[in-house]
Formats: C-alpha cells, structure tokens, sequence
C-alpha cells in the first residue's frame, strides 16, 4: 500500500520530448516508473525513450490506459495541459512546471475538479511511492521504503526531511510535493486524510512554509480527523513580511499567514512542531515511539 | 511588479473607472505647467514610490496657488520618504504627480486581490476608507466587506448589490455608479493579470460621484510575457539593486539585516536554513535560493552579491544534491573562490548524492577559510560560532 501511485500506476508524459520532459522521463523510467508514452503536438506515431509518442492526451490514454500525467509544459501553456488531461479522463496530473500565471491556475484547477482529476502542482518536485513509482524530479535513490508519509510545499525540504527520516533508520511510504504557488491542486487536508487510511502510513511529516492559510486548515482537519501522529516544520520563521521568498506564494500579506500562527495552530491540534528542519527526523523517531 | 500611482490611473482610465484628472512631472517647472494645464485653483502635489502611506510621511501636499505647486514640487522632488512601507532608509522621490483638487465627502476602500482559500478574486470594501486596511481588518473586521468573484461567470449583479448595501449607499443612482465602478476595476484586474489593486481612499464627492482618489497595483509576475504594455510601466530605481542583479542570473534573492551570508538551493531549504541559524542563536544576512541547477557561474554571483552587505561576517553555503551532484558543487564553489573574492569563513554543507566525493575535493583543496560541516545542524552552528568569532 501506500497512496495514489504505486508500481502498477501508467504514466504518461505532456511535454515528453522538450529537454526537461525527456530528462527527468529517462530518469524516472530508470527508476522503474510505468512511464507508457508521453503527448507532443506533431510528433505522434514517433517514438521517444522506447515509449510511443502521441499528438493528444486522448489518444495516449486510448492506446496505453494510462490514468496519470506528468506535465513539463512551459509555463503558459500548463492550463491548457492540464485541461486536456482532465478533459481525457486522466485521473491525476502531476504538473512540475514553475511560473504558470495565477489566472490561469484559477481556471485550469476549477476545469479539473468539476471532472473529478485531482491535480498535484504546479511548481513542485512531484510524487514518490519509495522504490515503486516517481513521478517527479526528485533524487529517487534517497528514498528508502517505510512507514512514514510526507507531504512539503518545497523540494528540497522534502529530500532534506526524507534523508533525515533515513537515517533513523526508517523510511518513506509516499512523499508529495504539493508545490510552492499561490493555488495548488491536492493540499495537506486531503493527502493527510488518505495517508490516515493507509496501513502502510504509521506517521506523517508535513512541511509547510509563509503565506496562505492551508497548514491552518490542515490543523483545524489534524485535530478532528487524523488519529496517526503528525510532525511538522513551517519554513519562514525569519521571514521579513511582505517580502516574496523564491516560492510565488511565500508572502505574508497584510500580516497573514506567519509561520508564527501556523506554527500555533498545528500545536493547538496536538502535532509536534519542530523550530529547525534539522529536527524532523529526531521528532519522527520520537512519536513513534509513544 | 508593482507600478506607481499615476500609472495605475493611466490603467483605470482606459477602463472608465473615474479619477481625478493628473499629469506626471519629473521637475517643479514641469509641475506648474501641469497645474496650468489642468486649471482650476488647487492641486494636489503627490510623490510617486512604490510605498503606501505617503501621507503621513510628507510626500502629498495640497497647494492653492501655482506658487505653492512650484515650492511643494521642489520640496518634494529628491526627498527621501519615510513611509512605513519604505523601512528606515527611505524612498529617493524622481516623480510627482500633479492631480487636481476634489471635493471629498466620504472615503470609501475598494480593492482586488486574489482569495487563496477560495481560490478566486475576491473584492474587499470598506466605509473606512483613508486608514490602513490591515488595521481595519485587525480592530474591526466586520467593517470589511468580501465578495468573491468566479471568474468562470464574472461580476454578477447580485455581487454589485453585495457591495452597495454592505457599504450603507441608498441613494439608486449613486448605487449604479458605484456597482459599475467595481464591475469595471474586477474587469481591469483579470485583463492584466493584476495580484492586487486598492484604492484607498475612494472617495464620493459633493455631486454623489465616486472617484479613485489614489491607486495602487502590483501584478503577476509569471503572466507579465503576455503584457509588454504592463512590464514596459517597470521602474528599475524601486526595486532593490542587488535583488534585480540577482534575478538576472536566475538566483532568488532578498537582503535581511543580520550577520551571516546563506546560499542554498531550494526556496523551502533556504527558509528553513535562516530558521536554523536563528534557532542557534545568529542572524541571517539574506534569502539566497540559487535553484535546481546550481554551477560555478551562479555560486560565484551569489558570493559577490552576499559579500557587498558589508554586515556579513561569515557564509553558509547550505546544498542538498539532488539531481545535481554535490561533487560539481564542491568544484564549483572552488572555482567561484577564484572568481571571486571570499575574505569571510565559508562554512559548506553539502548532502545527497556524491557528498562524500564532494568533502573530499573541499578536504583536498585545503582552503583556508572553508570549513565543511556534516549536516544542516552542524553547518548552521558553525557558521553562527564563525559570525561571533569575527566579531
């Protein structure tokens, strides 16, 4: 078990043949992910890194079965990507890609919901189901498989937090990047709540960062829902407000969304909160022993 | 990007949303022309920063003679303003702009920004007009109105009569040009892939009109390729020289006011590595994010930039190698040594993939003033230990 991907999950690419879509693909096909064909306009009935080469999304889902899509489209055309996956029947995409505009997030992500795609993104490294399944561009050897689950707007927070959580001598079920702009698709409440059901998850870790109100409402869903124990670590602490911090959506804007007050809030719902990353695998050792 | 005033009124009035009539002026003679041009028998001589509160800090002055607009423009051009907006050291005044005089009789607020939670744009309004909104929502918030608006429909109706009754207004024709106000400035916003509007105040004159007394806007930087009419409004003397410099070359950075230089790759790594820092007891010099594809040209710029603060007495140079192996890294960071520089103790810790290999070349290099550090922890505690022994 683990959640949403695993080795049996399809694949495929959007952007499969521009320079990132081939790279991180030929990476993730080493790592042993299902990866069965990938979409770029024009070049259907090709072949790319073994794998067939179709024209739309529709057609790659007809011919391989697939029902997840990794999206490397160049910024402005992630909506329209993202759209035409839900439009085809995918049921997850994962979109890499950084720097898509805002109203086009707000579109494309409303697009999708109302055809039940969940949507992981835009702006984050992606999904691992530890030595089934990467979907993304992270470091897959660093993540040994575990009974601990991982949910962190950043990237390398999410690899700094796994090879911590390694080396206590324990490991990962399923890590997910849920990105660092101002909407996302799939956020903390959600993969918290399929995380409490999988019986491969005995602990979660959950990062999150300034700005916005999400680790807020993941507290309020913690304390009502979430029976496993959760550590957590807000990256921003020191954060000057109104200041964008690399992330499109770490700002602290009119005053909210501190790392302060999220800080609290997942406190006041029983999570252990640590103040340096340097902690997470120390406090994860830790509640599990309890 | 944020723009000034008197361009975001150059944005409204292509829309039809109403001002008060204005001329930018870069001289007090230009200033007095302006006042000529526009009539009448007082102005309103505004500094133009990328900063609220301009008012209370001195730049926007009334003047009832072109005497007054000619002194109030020379006063005000070249001053350096203090607004809580600015910090400390101010905001140098090139432009003012020369508006003329309006016959207030309520400050209203209207503003747009985008509703994370809900995940569209939500209107915000308030009859508290001409205060700081933070303040507002902080003391009184059931004095802020807040409608949000799917832009799969767009401004409705029902959204307008939200706005009008919230805000107390009976009167049916000052309703409608009111309503038509708001539903042209949410138009305004999505058209140019605004972050933010706010026009505080909004004021309703004497005749029952509404006019945006003042207009601020920021924009989504990741949508500004498709308005070269917005980005071609940039001011490149607002923003912080070396935060642009650094954006050139692909590195995210903002400068902070303590003692230890950070570069580190990850927006997320590069937070959480100022918290440690904190957390041990040392203050960060600034936010660095070098990104995924770090290389000697990028940690070269990042030392040169992190080393003109002249505060910083110690870097901490924070990498977890993912796809990019620490090993190139390690050789980097020797190669931008040569390139560049590096008088203050530059504690290294590199993990992930090839970080033995990575200490091996630092080990070898045998430099004096790196110092390689195990793991976050022990990076951070000797770069706050580096900081105090310099001093």
């Amino acid at each position: 078990m683990s959640i949403l991907v695993n080795k049996d999950t399809k694949v495929i690419v959007q952007g499969f043949t521009g320079k990132e879509g081939s790279f991180h693909a030929e990476q993730c096909l080493a790592y042993g992910t299902k990866i069965v064909g990938g979409v770029t306009p024009n070049k259907g009935g090709t072949e790319h890194l073994g794998q067939p080469v179709f024209n739309t999304v529709k057609e790659a889902v007809k011919a391989t079965g697939a029902t997840v899509s990794m999206i490397f489209v160049p910024p402005a055309f992630v909506a329209d990507a993202v759209m035409e996956a839900a439009d085809a029947g995918i049921e997850l995409a994962v979109i890499i890609t950084e720097g898509a505009p805002v109203r086009d997030m707000q579109a494309a992500k409303a697009y999708a919901v109302k055809r039940n795609m969940k949507t992981i993104g835009p702006n984050c490294p992606g999904i691992i189901t530890a030595e089934e399944c990467k979907i993304g561009i992270m470091p897959g050897m660093i993540f040994k498989k575990g009974n601990i689950g991982l949910i962190s707007k950043s990237g390398t927070l999410t690899y700094e937090g796994t090879n911590q959580v390694v080396k206590q001598g324990l490991g990962i079920s399923t890590a997910v990047g849920i990105g660092g702009d101002p909407i996302i698709g799939l956020s903390y409440k959600q993969l918290l709540a399929m995380f409490e059901q999988d019986p491969e998850t005995h602990a979660i870790v959950m990062i999150g960062e300034i700005g916005g109100d999400l680790e807020i409402q993941a507290a309020a869903f913690i304390k009502e829902n979430i029976t496993k124990p959760v550590v957590a670590f807000i990256a921003g602490q020191s954060a000057p407000k109104g200041k964008r911090m690399g992330h499109a959506g770490a700002i602290i804007s009119g005053g909210a969304g501190t790392a302060a007050e999220k800080m609290a809030a997942l406190e006041a719902a029983g999570v252990k909160v640590v103040v340096s990353p340097s902690e997470i695998g120390k406090a994860v050792a830790e509640v599990l022993k309890k | 990007m944020n723009i000034h005033e008197y361009q975001a009124k150059q944005i409204f009035a292509k829309y039809g949303v109403p001002t008060p009539r204005g001329i930018v002026a870069n001289t007090p003679a230009e200033a007095v022309a302006n006042a000529k041009e526009l009539g009448g028998n007082i102005w309103v001589v505004k500094a133009q920063i990328h900063a609220g509160g301009r008012g209370l800090g001195g730049g926007v002055k009334l003047a009832r003679s072109l005497e007054e607009v000619e002194t109030l423009a020379s006063e005000i051009l070249g001053m350096i303003l203090v607004t809580h907006q600015t910090g400390p050291e101010g905001k140098l005044v090139q432009k003012v702009y020369i508006e003329e005089g309006a016959d207030i009789k309520d400050e209203l607020y209207l503003g747009v920004v985008l509703d994370r939670a809900k995940e569209m744009p939500v209107l915000m309004a308030s009859t508290e007009g001409g205060m700081a909104i933070e303040d507002v929502a902080h003391d009184t918030p059931e004095k802020i109105i807040k409608i949000a608006v799917d832009p799969a429909v767009g401004f409705q109706g029902f959204h307008g009569r939200e706005l009008v009754f919230g805000l107390g207004i009976t009167d049916p024709n000052e309703q409608k040009k009111l309503i038509s106000f708001a539903s042209k400035l949410y138009k305004l916003y999505m058209d140019n892939d605004a972050e933010m509007i706010e026009i505080n105040p909004l004021i309703k004159t004497g005749s029952g009109d509404f006019l945006a007394l003042d207009g601020k806007m920021g924009f989504d930087d990741s949508a500004l390729g498709r308005h070269p009419d917005i980005e071609a409004m940039r001011d490149i003397s607002e923003e912080d020289p070396d935060e642009r410099e650094a954006g050139e070359y692909g590195l995210s950075y903002v400068s902070l006011d303590g003692e230890i230089g950070c570069m580190v790759n990850g927006a997320g790594l590069a937070m959480g590595t100022m918290d440690t820092i904190n957390y041990m007891g040392g203050t960060p010099a600034n936010f660095l994010d070098v990104g995924g594809k770090a290389n000697a040209e990028t940690v070269a710029k990042g030392f040169e930039i992190i080393l003109k603060n002249p505060n910083v007495k110690a870097i901490f140079v924070n990498i977890f190698g993912g796809i990019v192996r620490c090993d190139r890294i390690a050789n980097g960071i020797l190669e931008a040594t040569k390139l560049t520089d590096v008088h203050v103790p530059v504690i290294v810790r590199l993990d992930g993939t090839n970080a033995q290999e990575a200490a091996e070349i630092l080990k070898n290099a045998n430099i004096a003033n790196i110092i390689t550090a195990t793991d976050l922890a022990d990076g951070a505690a000797k770069a706050v230990a580096a900081a105090k022994q310099a001093k």
